[in-house]
This record gives C-alpha cells, sequence and structure tokens, in this order.
C-alpha cells in the first residue's frame, strides 16, 4: 500500500510517499522547479494514478501538465489543455483548482481558473471545455477579485447528481443542477461585511467549499469572516463559527468517510492573516459543526505564518489524514482524523496546494 | 525573406533544442512571424504570447536589438534578415 502526498508551492511540486500507512514520508526531488504549482490533483480512476498540476511558467504563462509515472515525466498539451476560446476575448491567467470527477465518470476533470471560469474536460485532464453557462451568466462582469485575482477556486461535482458547485471569493457560491448548463447563486445567510448591503444576492467572499460525507445537500464554508454550513445544497446557509477562535481562515475540509466532520483552520481577521496568538491550530467538528475541538498536538507555536485555501486537505484512508502546508514552507501529517500532527517537510517555498491519495 | 528568431535556453526545448530558428514571416511583421512560428511549435507559440495574440507581459522581444513595445507591437516590421530575439524580462521573486 502506497499513499502519495502532492505538495504543490510557489516554486515547484514535491511528491511525498508513504509505505507504512503514513507513518512515515519519504520526500522526493522537486519537480517543476522554479515554476508555481497552484493547483495540484492527483487522479485515482485511472489504471496509473494520474498527477495533474496547474502551473505558472513564471515569464511564460499558465499551463496545466499531467504525470502517470509519479513525475518521472511530464506532459502538456501543445496547444494548452486550458485555453479560452477566440470570442470570449479573455486570456488564462493561473488555474485555481483540479478536480477529477467520480468514479462514473472517468475521465471527467473540473478545472476552476482565472479569469472566473470553470472547465470540463472528458479526457483526463488533456484538454478542457470552457463552461459556458457560468462564463455568460449576467452575474460575471461584476464578480470581484480577491486579493490572488478572480478565480473559480472550488468545484464540488456532487457524485450522485448533474449537481455542480463553485465557489468564488468575491463572488460566492454559485449552483448548477443540470451540470453546468444553468447557473444560480446560492449565497443566504453567508454574510458580506465588506459591502454596504451585508446580505446580497451574491458577492461574498467565499474562500472554500467543502462536501459533507453524508449527505449530498450538506456543505461547509469558510468564508471571509464566518464559518457556514447548508443542509439544503446552498439554498440557506447558518453560522457555525460558535466555539471558534476566530471565523477567519481560508480552507476548510469535510471527511469523505465520517458524516459530520469537518476541518478549519482559523486566522486573526483579514488585516492579520496569523493564527491567533500566533499558534498554528487544526479545529475539527464532528457535530456538523455545533461544536469545535482544537488540535494542537504537532502543530507549532510562534507560528506566524497562514494555510491557504488549497494548502489542506484530507484523504481517503481509514482513519482519515489530514494534511496542512503553510507559506512557510512548511506541511504537517496527522493520520488520526486530526488529534496529532507530524512534521513531513520545512524550508520549501511558500505552499499552495496539497493532496493526498491512497495508490493501488 | 528570412528572419533569424533567438530563444533563451529555457524555450529551446520547445523548438526541438535549436536556440536560432529561421523563419518565414507572414506579412513582414513580427504578428505575422509569432503566428508562424506558433503554428510550427504550439507550445512555444503559447510561452510567448496568451490566447488573445498578445505577448505576454513579462517577455520582451527585439527586432535588430530595438523593443518592439517601442516599434508598434505585434505590427512592428520585420525586414528580411532582421534578427529577432525573445526574452524573458526583468522579473520575479
Amino acid at each position: 500500500m502506497t499513499d502519495l502526498l502532492a505538495i504543490g508551492t510557489r516554486k515547484g511540486l514535491w511528491l511525498a510517499l508513504s509505505e507504512d500507512d503514513r507513518r512515515t514520508w519519504t520526500l522526493g526531488e522537486p519537480h517543476l522547479l522554479a515554476q508555481e504549482v497552484a493547483a495540484v490533483g492527483i487522479d485515482t480512476r485511472r489504471d496509473r494514478p494520474r498527477v495533474l498540476a496547474g502551473i505558472q511558467y513564471g515569464h511564460w504563462g499558465p499551463s496545466v501538465v499531467r504525470s502517470d509515472d509519479l513525475g518521472a515525466t511530464w506532459q502538456e498539451t501543445d496547444e494548452g489543455a486550458v485555453r479560452f476560446p477566440a470570442d470570449t476575448g479573455a486570456a488564462l491567467a493561473r488555474v485555481w483548482q483540479l478536480r477529477p470527477d467520480s468514479a462514473d465518470r472517468p475521465d471527467v476533470v473540473w478545472a476552476g481558473c482565472e479569469p472566473h471560469s470553470l472547465w470540463r474536460s472528458t479526457d483526463g485532464g488533456c484538454t478542457f471545455d470552457l463552461v459556458r453557462g457560468l462564463w455568460d451568466h449576467p452575474h460575471r462582469p461584476t464578480w470581484e477579485p480577491g486579493a490572488g485575482g478572480g478565480a473559480v477556486h472550488t468545484v464540488l461535482p456532487d457524485p450522485g447528481s448533474d449537481r455542480v458547485t463553485v465557489a468564488m471569493s468575491g463572488g460566492g457560491v454559485y449552483v448548477s443542477e443540470d451540470g453546468g448548463g444553468g447557473w444560480e447563486p446560492r449565497n443566504r445567510g453567508i454574510s458580506a461585511v465588506f459591502l454596504p448591503e451585508p446580505a446580497p444576492e451574491y458577492g461574498q467572499c467565499v474562500h472554500k467549499v467543502a462536501a459533507d460525507a453524508g449527505d449530498p445537500g450538506r456543505m461547509y464554508a469558510q468564508n471571509h469572516f464566518g464559518v457556514f454550513r447548508t443542509d439544503d445544497a446552498g439554498r440557506s446557509w447558518t453560522s457555525i463559527a460558535d466555539g471558534l477562535p476566530a471565523d477567519f481562515g481560508f480552507p476548510v475540509a469535510a471527511s469523505p468517510r465520517t458524516p459530520g466532520t469537518a476541518w478549519v483552520v482559523p486566522l486573526v481577521a483579514d488585516m492579520e492573516r496569523v493564527p491567533p496568538a500566533g499558534r498554528l491550530r487544526v479545529h475539527r467538528t464532528r457535530d456538523v459543526g455545533a461544536t469545535w475541538t482544537e488540535s494542537a498536538a504537532g502543530l507549532p507555536d510562534a507560528a506566524w505564518t497562514a494555510v491557504l485555501r488549497d494548502a489542506f486537505c484530507v484523504d481517503e484512508g481509514d482513519p482519515t489524514g489530514v494534511y496542512v502546508g503553510t507559506r512557510d514552507g512548511c506541511v504537517y501529517a496527522s493520520r488520526d482524523e486530526g488529534e496529532t500532527f507530524e512534521l513531513v517537510v520545512d524550508h520549501l517555498p511558500d505552499v499552495l496546494a496539497v493532496r493526498a491519495a491512497r495508490l493501488a | 525573406m528570412t528572419v533569424q528568431v533567438v530563444l533563451p535556453g529555457v524555450l529551446a526545448d520547445l523548438a526541438g533544442g535549436a536556440k536560432h530558428l529561421d523563419v518565414e514571416p507572414a506579412g513582414g511583421t513580427l504578428g505575422g512571424l509569432l503566428d508562424v512560428l506558433a503554428a510550427e511549435h504550439p507550445a512555444l507559440g503559447r510561452r510567448i504570447r496568451d490566447e488573445t495574440g498578445q505577448v505576454r507581459r513579462f517577455v520582451r522581444v527585439f527586432v535588430d536589438g530595438e523593443d518592439v513595445r517601442w516599434q508598434g507591437g505585434l505590427a512592428a516590421a520585420v525586414p528580411d534578415g532582421a534578427v529577432v530575439q525573445v526574452l524573458p524580462s526583468i522579473a520575479g521573486g
């Protein structure tokens, strides 16, 4: 049994392997060195696992590359895997999300990109088609870019239906019930304290959304101030921030196997993007956000850093593994659902994305 | 009519390893030259220009030593025998 941990950073990608059920990790040499790797996807539905990376070739623009041999070789579609059609007048700025779909849609991979756009591949990520329904949405011109840029940063295809949920900073949550044709904003209950109208239809700064393991309509959202839950596929959201030391932060992850379980990493505030008192902590709920428990073991004090929205993930192991990457180049891993963490690596460049998967 | 395109090493790999390419530009302009280059080497073309056709922000192109930004951009003339250099600008961190 082999577990793979992929670490995308501002200056390259690192792959770590574990052969002992995630007790220890062996970090390989850097891949794509000096390239920004803001998005990583691990597609385990294939005969050989495929690692997808959304990269920025520095001066030379963004791209998607893929490897079917754990980084020994990388392939890139000559014409570009994500390429805006000429009539849009747009150019790809950055790939923010690469999300393989469910097992019964084996070649479908979703990409969330900047400028705000959603893309769907039916060939395993070699080429993507622009999802016109979202691109043509009348709200799109008014979605605001966040500090990092205006992008679809979260894509959640529902494995049991044609529902697709996306989230955008400065745009909010949008849901399609027909696989991407039609879209509607679903932000009722999510606050927007940075706008004159505190409860707009859209425009919320949703930092990340995660789907619950048990109920396809239940999701968790880490907002730009506020942590929320929906039980009706985003039609209404309620605060679940009570019990957290701060309601600001970027990532949220939900257990793929245990309903009601999710994790967040609080930061003080938008103007103070560091952990409370400098203590990096993961907080876990096991009761859909009613209560939260702080995980401290193995995580550092005096850590004046931050965890970005995709630098946090869970795996599908039992018990669930939890992975935390920091802007100061550290990655911590837990193999007991966030009770305890161990340092996997430090002194990497800023960690932008982590993804973990069990290989066959 | 032929011009010589000079590539930095990091881009030469996308042109079969050649740092110097002899290209016949269409229309005698930089835009026409880059169109021909992209048709022959699509991945190289994407490194230099985005899908709208604009030269990327941190890519600089010189025709016979002159920065094309001040020579009409993509409409800059590329005369027979010109040397066209593609260089990364000073940026990054």
